[in-house]
């Protein structure tokens, strides 16, 4: 394997970059996804059969909570990558083990609203509205369950194999994956839940 | 005894006992034969674990060849039904089940296949490259594509069929109207089929992208590898819409949702869009890679360098940004109204002039060349006029108001057999007589292959001629059978024989693998048909590191400037190659998709949460595995190299 040494550690050998463009190629495929769902979204979400609207199951507080403990996620995890491009292995560790815990508050705030939403009688099968409203947040929420598992799982190899060009391409590829989740979260945020409740 | 009715046939009839007792028998013929001769070893350590793009290759191809057999029969019967008029040979639930299986299989599990074993085998030899980006995960796509392909091909045996027609238009796929498992084996098997073609998208985008040898820049490229990577740019943004697209709709069968339901707020006719927003797309991902293989072929025996190149790379960047904004020309009869319509009628026709710049690019090319009438060669002139005729109809149905004259008539499916028949068949065809040599060591009979194309495309003709005609005059497609009084019969005999007679054409070409495996000399050059590009420059058969040196690439044609103006293709010395390991784990995931997508379609939670969890449970071994590949060492390949050269 050729190591060159005047890129980031992410990106020294040919495999590495391969594998980065590779996965921005697979995000521009989960844009894809996601601009699916919106697009349905968007096309179902007057279609409520006399069940529950947006404007009177949405609540602000959990909404303000997944959205502030996500979007700090990702700032974490960027410091993440900073710190394992200084080589400061012990740091990186810490900022991707905050990020990992954020995720899991998310979740579970997540995993809470979804609780509250099926007792207040908007479940997966009562409308359109409903059903495209919990696949679209599903979908988002279900990356985030297989992000932390895959982060998990990093954090593990990074701890028993130290920061190779192996284990720093995967945690670099995690990041992208994060911010992502964070971009989509923000779409989500302003045109499911702030456009609902206006 | 609830508990198994799931899994019977909902409208058995005997050929279903049939073919039954047949797979049973196929099957233990198989297992036997390979304890019998001990090739499980080598199944396993050869083909079941390979990560080689060209082995692969190979495997896509065999299946393509099963599934064009499983399609073709399913087209005869179609055929033979409607040969007379009030025919009983099907009733109306099976004829339907066998147009459904006819348009799924040979769109999805045939042409895509057929398309994916070219772009394996040739993509990485022709940019010099030693395998695909990620050749682990090309053996992921394939394992999944097959197996998906193999859970669609049992409903006809296990719980029944989908019947709902290929494009499963909702309400009539939904859980009222469509009461058997067939349209769960739909939105699953190919669910999981789609997932690897993503795969597959998303490998050799990176592949063509950064991996050509030096001096190929993108405007080098040959016209295969580019129309290869704009299909896979189209796959890559295409596909997800269906994966959405299939999810909703076996959530709306299982899980009781309403995205396409009729009630409850759901909309049928947004299945409709998603459906054709992926659909439309793929019909350019079949046809841009057989664009390439015309490309290539029509430039290697004309004896000419291809005319427009330029021309040819940015129509078919337009091709493919317009193939996202047709979609609703499938359905300008379903109440969206004259302004939508109108839109949708013009991106469509302004298809026809990137189209149009191809067909008079290979016109230009053939123009004053010392064309050479071999068997590609055929297929490709072949396909010139015949398709064209398929586009100048394609033109007819895309005016909207004159639509609701053609709408669900024969006339369209005559129209779209038109282009993919002549388009996509005849250039896979083409493709694998042309590449043939290259991937076995063998040509193929050149008598028996004209003999075929021949054949293929007279029985096209009086297939699918008669059809404009019956359509035009009023016969819908998809009804199992018409009264004598219409005056469809005579018209629909002619179809009937010339079906019959491109069934002969398949036959030939088994026959004709079978006659050259048997006959033809092995003793044939690498270059055999004296092409112009890199995949040509290595041995026969090709080592499995592909070149022994990286090839120097700085024009078009580096292989033709090699021959005719000295360019020095090797410049290198041989450097010890590395090369990806074998790995079962890209069979064994294909499996625990196969019981996930089978256990999904019949409900059986228990099993479906288990192989969820198995899934989860190999990705994550996945990536503790440590795996850096191994290493061809210099005498190893100089070993290689001299027993290659010394068999010429």
């Amino acid at each position: 394997m050729k190591i060159d040494n005047s890129l980031p550690l992410e990106y020294s050998t040919e495999e590495n970059r391969l594998k980065i463009l590779g996965f921005w190629i697979f995000l521009g495929a989960e844009i894809m996804l996601f601009g699916t769902l919106f697009a349905s979204y968007f096309t179902l979400v007057d279609r409520t059969a006399g069940g529950p609207t947006g404007a009177e199951i949405f609540e602000i507080t959990p909404v303000l909570i997944e959205t502030i403990v996500l979007l700090t996620s990702s700032f974490t995890i960027g410091l993440g990558i900073h710190a394992m491009r200084l080589g400061k292995q012990k740091a990186m560790m810490i900022f991707f083990g905050i990020t990992l815990l954020l995720g899991l508050g998310f979740l579970s705030v997540e995993i809470y609203e979804f609780i509250h939403y099926v007792h207040i009688g908007a479940g997966l099968q009562t409308s359109a509205f409903t059903s495209i409203l919990l696949t679209t947040l599903g979908t988002h929420g279900a990356h985030v369950t297989l992000g932390l598992f895959w982060g998990l799982f990093i954090m593990l190899q990074i701890k028993k194999r130290g920061l190779t060009p192996e284990t720093a391409n995967k945690s670099f590829i995690f990041s992208l994956y994060w911010h992502f989740l964070d971009v989509v979260w923000i779409f989500i945020f302003s045109f499911v839940y702030l456009k609902g409740m206006m | 005894m609830e508990f198994f009715d799931r899994f019977a046939v909902p409208h058995p009839s005997p050929a279903i006992y049939a073919s039954m007792v047949a797979i049973s028998l196929t099957a233990l013929a198989v297992i036997a034969g390979l304890t019998h001769f001990k090739k499980w070893g080598y199944l396993w350590r050869e083909w079941l674990t390979t990560v080689d793009h060209k082995r692969i290759g190979i495997m896509y191809l065999i299946s393509a060849l099963l599934m064009l057999f499983r399609g073709g029969v399913d087209a005869i019967m179609l055929r033979a039904q409607l040969a007379t008029p009030d025919a009983k040979l099907l009733d109306a639930q099976h004829y339907n089940e066998i147009f459904t299986t006819h348009g799924v299989v040979m769109i999805l599990f045939m042409a895509m296949p057929f398309i994916m074993a070219l772009m394996n085998f040739v993509v990485p030899l022709q940019i010099g490259a030693r395998d695909v980006a990620f050749p682990r995960l090309n053996a992921l796509s394939f394992w999944l594509f097959f197996m998906g392909a193999m859970l669609f091909n049992i409903s006809f045996v296990v719980g029944g069929s989908p019947d709902a027609g290929w494009t499963s238009y909702f309400p009539l796929a939904g859980n009222d109207f469509s009461t058997s498992v067939g349209t769960n084996y739909y939105m699953i098997a190919i669910q999981i089929a789609g997932i690897g073609t993503l795969m597959t998208g998303i490998n050799f985008m990176t592949t063509i992208l950064k991996m050509r040898a030096p001096g190929m820049t993108m405007m080098k490229m040959p016209m295969f590898t580019w129309s290869s990577l704009v299909a896979n740019l189209i796959i890559v943004f295409a596909f997800p819409v269906l994966t959405v697209a299939l999810a909703m709709g076996t959530m709306d069968r299982l899980f009781g949702t309403n995205f396409f339901t009729t009630d409850n707020g759901g909309m049928d006719m947004l299945w409709a869009n998603l459906f054709w927003v992926w659909g439309h797309p793929e019909v350019y991902i079949l046809i841009l890679p057989a664009f390439g293989i015309y490309s290539e072929i029509i430039s290697t025996f004309a004896r000419r360098n291809l005319y427009g190149y330029k021309s040819m790379v940015y129509s078919m960047v337009v091709i493919a940004a317009y193939s996202f904004l047709v979609w609703a020309h499938h359905f300008f009869t379903m109440g969206q109204g004259a302004l939508t319509n109108s839109i949708f009628s013009i991106t469509t026709m302004a298809i026809a002039v990137p189209t149009g710049v191809k067909i008079f690019n290979w016109l230009f090319t053939l123009y004053k060349g010392k064309i050479e009438f071999t068997t590609p060669m055929l297929y490709a002139i072949l396909f010139i006029p015949l398709f064209t005729l398929g586009g100048v109809t394609g033109v007819m149905l895309a005016m909207s108001a004159a639509d609701y004259q053609y709408h669900n008539t024969m006339f369209l499916v005559a129209h779209f057999h038109n282009v993919i028949i002549p388009g996509v068949v005849f250039a896979m065809l083409a493709g694998l007589t042309y590449y043939w040599p290259k991937m076995f060591g063998f040509m193929l009979n050149e008598k028996i292959g004209k003999w075929t194309a021949w054949l293929l495309s007279i029985g096209f003709i009086l297939a699918f001629m008669p059809m404009y005609i019956t359509g035009l005059d009023g016969q819908a497609r998809r009804m199992y059978t018409y009264s004598e009084s219409t005056g469809f019969g005579p018209l629909n005999m002619v179809s009937f024989i010339g079906a019959a007679i491109m069934g002969i054409g398949f036959i030939l070409i088994v026959y004709n693998i079978y006659y050259s495996t048997r006959y033809a000399s092995r003793d044939i050059s690498a270059d055999p048909w004296d092409a112009r590009t890199l995949e040509w420059a290595t041995h026969t058969p090709v080592p499995e590191y592909n070149f022994a040196a990286v090839p120097q690439a700085d024009s078009i044609e580096p292989l033709w400037d090699a021959k005719k103006k000295g360019h020095v293709l090797f410049k290198d010395k041989f450097e010890k190659i590395h090369m990806p390991n074998n790995s079962g784990m890209p069979f064994i995931i294909g499996c625990i998709f196969f019981a996930w997508g089978f256990s999904f379609v019949f409900g059986l939670w228990v099993p479906l949460i288990i192989t969820t969890i198995g899934i989860f449970v190999t990705m994550a071994l996945r990536s503790f595995e440590k795996d850096h590949g191994h290493y061809i060492s210099v005498e190893k390949i100089e070993e290689t190299e001299t027993k290659l050269r010394g068999a010429k």
